[in-house]
């Protein structure tokens, strides 16, 4: 076990682990931060996707040791009030079936649209290809990535 | 206007059913996080009443007019904790929003059938979940009618609101519900026309999509307990073998670490729920503080395991496979391939038979034989299996994600010695069920780790114990033959269908009803490999089957595809050929010509790859025409436009979601999963080797219609999935000239391209 100082959502937080412990578990068992979600575990569904510096990352593939003073955000942070515009165009659509990959999804898209604000077709699909929707609702996460990237606080 | 007697749901009117909580929080506090409890605590204060009243178990209603509905059905994704509430509103006649949903707990005193399968949840609910709505809006007005001393027959009401006739008086539901609370049960009220529906059929959002998209605790992995442990188990490696002993010192002196011990969840003298599936009973569990912790322990315990001889003397396979015998009993797919297609299918029972089948295939000019198969599939919810276990001497506090909450009582009841007064089961929403969460081993797992521990746990699964955990969808085979006579006309159809230890067949659908000469029959393998229902158990592969069969025999016949099966639909109606057909031929026709006119199915010059297809299950009615290219070998769908007949449509834009969703799926498992064994072993236990549907792969636009006949609703989670494998099946051979008979597809479709 050891001290790890890390920012998440613009907090300065201690956690007190094993080096290894991969991001995910730290943000869940420990700072009780559940909307990042546990899929799979070797970054093949995006459930666990967070913001590492503004870059979509899988949190269970960074151990908590390889965090250090970079800015993590989750889908807990990603907006004060849950009013993202990719938040937003996600109400919209009306999106999730059962909803338990949606934060992943949330925050590929969000990560997406920063990098490039109007994505094509073809580029969506590449951004989000990492992120398994079991109910399939595929169609209508294309459908909000575009209403979002209309918006234009992205 | 139907009137309904309200003594059906006679016990959820006894006022004094206390549902657990009072608020938007039920009985337990989801998590320690102190900005999520700040938001919610900032909800409760702008919306919650000073004072709740339970006019029956369905509803409560507020001194300010906001109304609590219990939605009482497990939600897995498909959307009833917002379709079932609507239910009850609309006969309540309240603004909906002005209504808060709640998930209901377990209560089988109040609910019936609180169950999430068979896409059963609206259909049963219908009348129950209208009645308690009539109900209570009828003691609403008796209490206001008493109060100001009118005939109830002069009053009316709109969004919460009685008004009088003959004055200009009005009062709030939030204000005569205090006297509503003491008003007699009507024994019977009634039920609107639905010409006079204003919440049924309109568009209402997802009542938790905000909490989803801003990453809330909602599901049975998000649940924190102050002092609550982690479990994790490890079971064996292949089917066919059983826990030996093993040497867990290392990892019991691991950090975090808190004990490990095996648990036997089903002794062989336990009388089993049919929801009790599970292929490995005995299993090794490691219980410690935090999930890292117990997985690194994990690692470190030898296990030893045996072959259990038991299984392999049930194994009647074994007889016919020298392979299988020297192997103990551990399966592997290419063996079951061979047994399904040579062994087991010549000793098909007959279930079915219509005519002389035997004769007209004798004096057939042609014989048409085809045969198709499936593998294993597993449903892979992305929540893995997980649950919350607070077991005590006197009390067991469950809480999670299960489809058949009803059954895992009792399970845990028979399991724990437990009477089912004392058990208390809470349903978080789901991360996916599809089915598998219908069998809830793991429900009694965490309740006996519990005890054990004398604490609250919560059992996680990883994603490769999920995987590889059973349970799957069973491998399937079906060969169809058709007889033609000399002027092409079909004379008899046979259907022979099985499969590892369930047959897919449903003897009594079309095309029974429309031959004159029909023969079904039915076989079965028995395996180690435990089974469930998967969703839309056993129609999710005879569908495609069939329905690639109808292609292919209509293309041999001359015909256009949705001609021939309409033909087929005319004779099932007007002569029909024996007397359990289980289908409406007129509902089954109207689909096809509603696809046929919305896809410009006669006109259409699209240069991409069509194919059609169309089933009946869960009482409800789809048609599918799916449009795709083949780019690189890899098959590009451009569009499906679906067309449904569910009867009435509660929440139209959820249900679109819905038949997006099960076509998205269809799709997806039929071209590209399937799970495999070598010696017992699952060949797939991740998502870098199981292959699910993804982004790019989807289909670029899905347009759904729904037939408009004010039929009382039927099934819609599962309809849409069946029939689109064969509208796939059907498009492929027209983009590549080769028919499919194995899924997953891409294999048949690349292996051709690779030779």
């Amino acid at each position: 076990m050891a001290e790890f100082d890390i920012t998440v959502n613009g907090k300065n937080l201690t956690v007190d682990v094993d080096q290894t412990t991969p991001l995910l578990w730290v943000l869940r068992d420990h700072l009780k931060l559940a909307g990042t979600k546990f899929g799979c575990g070797i970054a093949q569904c995006g459930a666990c996707t967070v913001h590492l510096n503004g870059n979509a990352v899988r949190s269970c593939q960074i151990p908590i040791s390889a965090v250090q003073e970079n800015e993590v955000t989750t889908i807990e942070g990603l907006s004060e009030n849950g009013d993202h515009p990719v938040q937003m165009a996600w109400l919209e659509h009306d999106v999730p079936q059962c909803g338990y990959c949606q934060a992943g999804q949330i925050m590929s898209a969000s990560a997406l649209l920063k990098s490039n604000p109007n994505p094509s077709d073809e580029e969506i699909d590449t951004a989000m290809n990492g992120n398994i929707c079991r109910c399939g609702t595929y169609v209508r996460i294309k459908a909000a990535i575009k209403t979002a990237s209309k918006s234009r606080t992205v | 206007m139907s009137k309904v007697k309200t003594g059906i749901g006679r016990r959820s009117f006894i006022k004094s059913v206390s549902l657990a909580g009072g608020g938007l929080v039920i009985g337990f506090s989801w998590l320690g996080c102190a900005r999520g409890k700040e938001e919610a605590e900032a909800e409760l204060a702008m919306q919650m009443p000073d004072e709740w009243f339970e006019l029956n178990g369905y509803l409560k209603i507020g001194d300010n007019g906001i109304v609590t509905i219990y939605s009482p059905n497990p939600e897995i994704g498909q959307n009833v904790k917002t379709s079932m509430p609507m239910l009850v509103a609309e006969e309540l006649d309240v603004d909906w929003n002005n209504v808060l949903v709640e998930q209901a707990p377990l209560n089988t005193e109040v609910f019936t059938r609180q169950l999430a399968g068979g896409s059963q949840s609206i259909r049963q609910g219908w009348e129950s979940l209208r009645m308690a709505g009539a109900t209570a809006r009828q003691m609403l007005l008796t209490a206001a009618a008493a109060q100001w001393e009118v005939p109830v027959s002069e009053l009316s009401v709109e969004n919460g609101v009685i008004r009088h006739s003959g004055s200009d008086r009005s009062i709030g539901y939030g204000e005569i519900a205090r006297a509503a609370v003491d008003v007699e049960v009507p024994e019977e009220v009634q039920l609107k026309d639905n010409n006079n529906f204003k919440i049924i059929g309109t568009s209402r959002k997802n009542v938790d999509a905000k909490k989803i998209v801003t990453g809330q605790p909602l599901y049975g992995l998000d649940i924190q307990r102050e002092d609550m442990l982690i479990a994790m188990i490890i079971q064996p490696p292949a089917f066919g073998m059983e826990f030996k002993n093993m040497d867990a010192e290392k990892a019991k002196g691991m950090p975090g670490i808190r004990d490990v011990f095996s648990i036997n969840t089903y002794p062989d003298d336990m009388e089993k729920e049919w929801s009790d599936v599970g292929a490995f009973p005995q299993v090794v569990v490691v219980v410690g503080d935090s999930t890292w912790q117990v997985m690194q322990a994990r690692k470190e315990i030898k296990v030893e395991w045996d072959l259990r001889p038991e299984l392999v003397k049930e194994i009647e396979i074994l007889e016919k496979s020298p392979a299988l015998r020297d192997s103990g009993g551990l399966e592997n797919s290419n063996i079951h391939s061979t047994l399904m297609a040579e062994v087991a299918s010549k000793k098909a029972e007959m279930i079915r038979k219509d005519g002389d089948p035997e004769a007209a295939f004798k004096n057939a000019a042609k014989v048409i034989e085809r045969s198709y198969s499936c593998p294993y599939l597993a449903h892979n919810c992305m929540e893995p299996m997980n649950f919350f276990a607070n077991v005590t001497n006197d009390k067991a506090e469950l809480i999670g994600p299960i489809q058949t909450p009803e059954f895992a009582e009792k399970s845990i009841s028979k399991r724990l010695g437990m009477d089912l007064e004392n058990i208390d089961i809470q349903m978080s929403r789901m991360g996916g069920g599809f089915g598998r969460r219908l069998y809830g081993h793991f429900v009694v797992e965490a309740a006996l780790i519990s005890q054990k521990m004398g604490a609250p746990i919560k059992l996680v699964y990883t994603r490769e114990d999920d995987m590889t955990n059973g349970v799957y969808r069973p491998a399937y085979y079906v060969t169809y033959r058709a007889a033609l006579d000399a002027n092409n006309n079909l004379t008899a159809f046979h259907v022979n269908a099985g499969g590892m230890s369930e047959s897919p067949l449903f003897a009594n659908r079309f095309p029974a009803g429309a031959i004159d000469n029909y023969l079904a029959e039915s076989w079965t393998v028995d395996s180690n490999i435990s089974i469930g229902a998967f969703r839309a158990p056993r129609s999710n592969f005879i569908a495609g089957a069939e329905q690639s069969f109808l292609d292919e025999l209509a293309e041999e016949m001359g015909k256009d595809p949705i001609e021939f099966r309409l033909e087929m639909l005319k004779r099932a109606q007007n002569d029909p050929v024996g007397e359990n057909n289980d289908y409406d031929p007129a509902r089954f026709a109207g689909v096809l010509e509603l696809v046929r006119e919305k896809s410009s199915w006669n006109n259409s010059n699209t240069s991409q790859s069509r194919g059609v297809s169309a089933y009946y299950c869960h009482n409800s009615y789809v048609a599918q025409v799916l449009d795709l290219t083949l780019r690189n070998n890899e098959p590009v769908i451009d569009r499906v436009v679906c067309a449904v007949d569910c009867g009435i449509v509660v929440n139209p834009d959820a249900a679109i979601n819905m038949v997006e969703g099960g076509t998205i799926d269809g799709i997806g498992h039929g071209l590209y999963s399937q799970l495999t064994f070598e010696n017992g072993i699952t060949q797939q236990s991740n998502f870098d080797s199981y292959r699910l549907i993804r982004h790019r792969e989807a289909p670029k636009k899905i347009d759904v219609h729904f037939v408009d006949n004010g039929i009382d609703p039927t099934g819609l989670g599962e309809p849409p999935y069946p029939p689109v494998i064969g509208a796939l099946a059907n498009a492929l051979y027209k983009a590549s000239g080769k028919r499919m008979y194995k899924q997953p597809f891409i294999s048949e479709l690349q292996g051709e391209f690779k030779t």
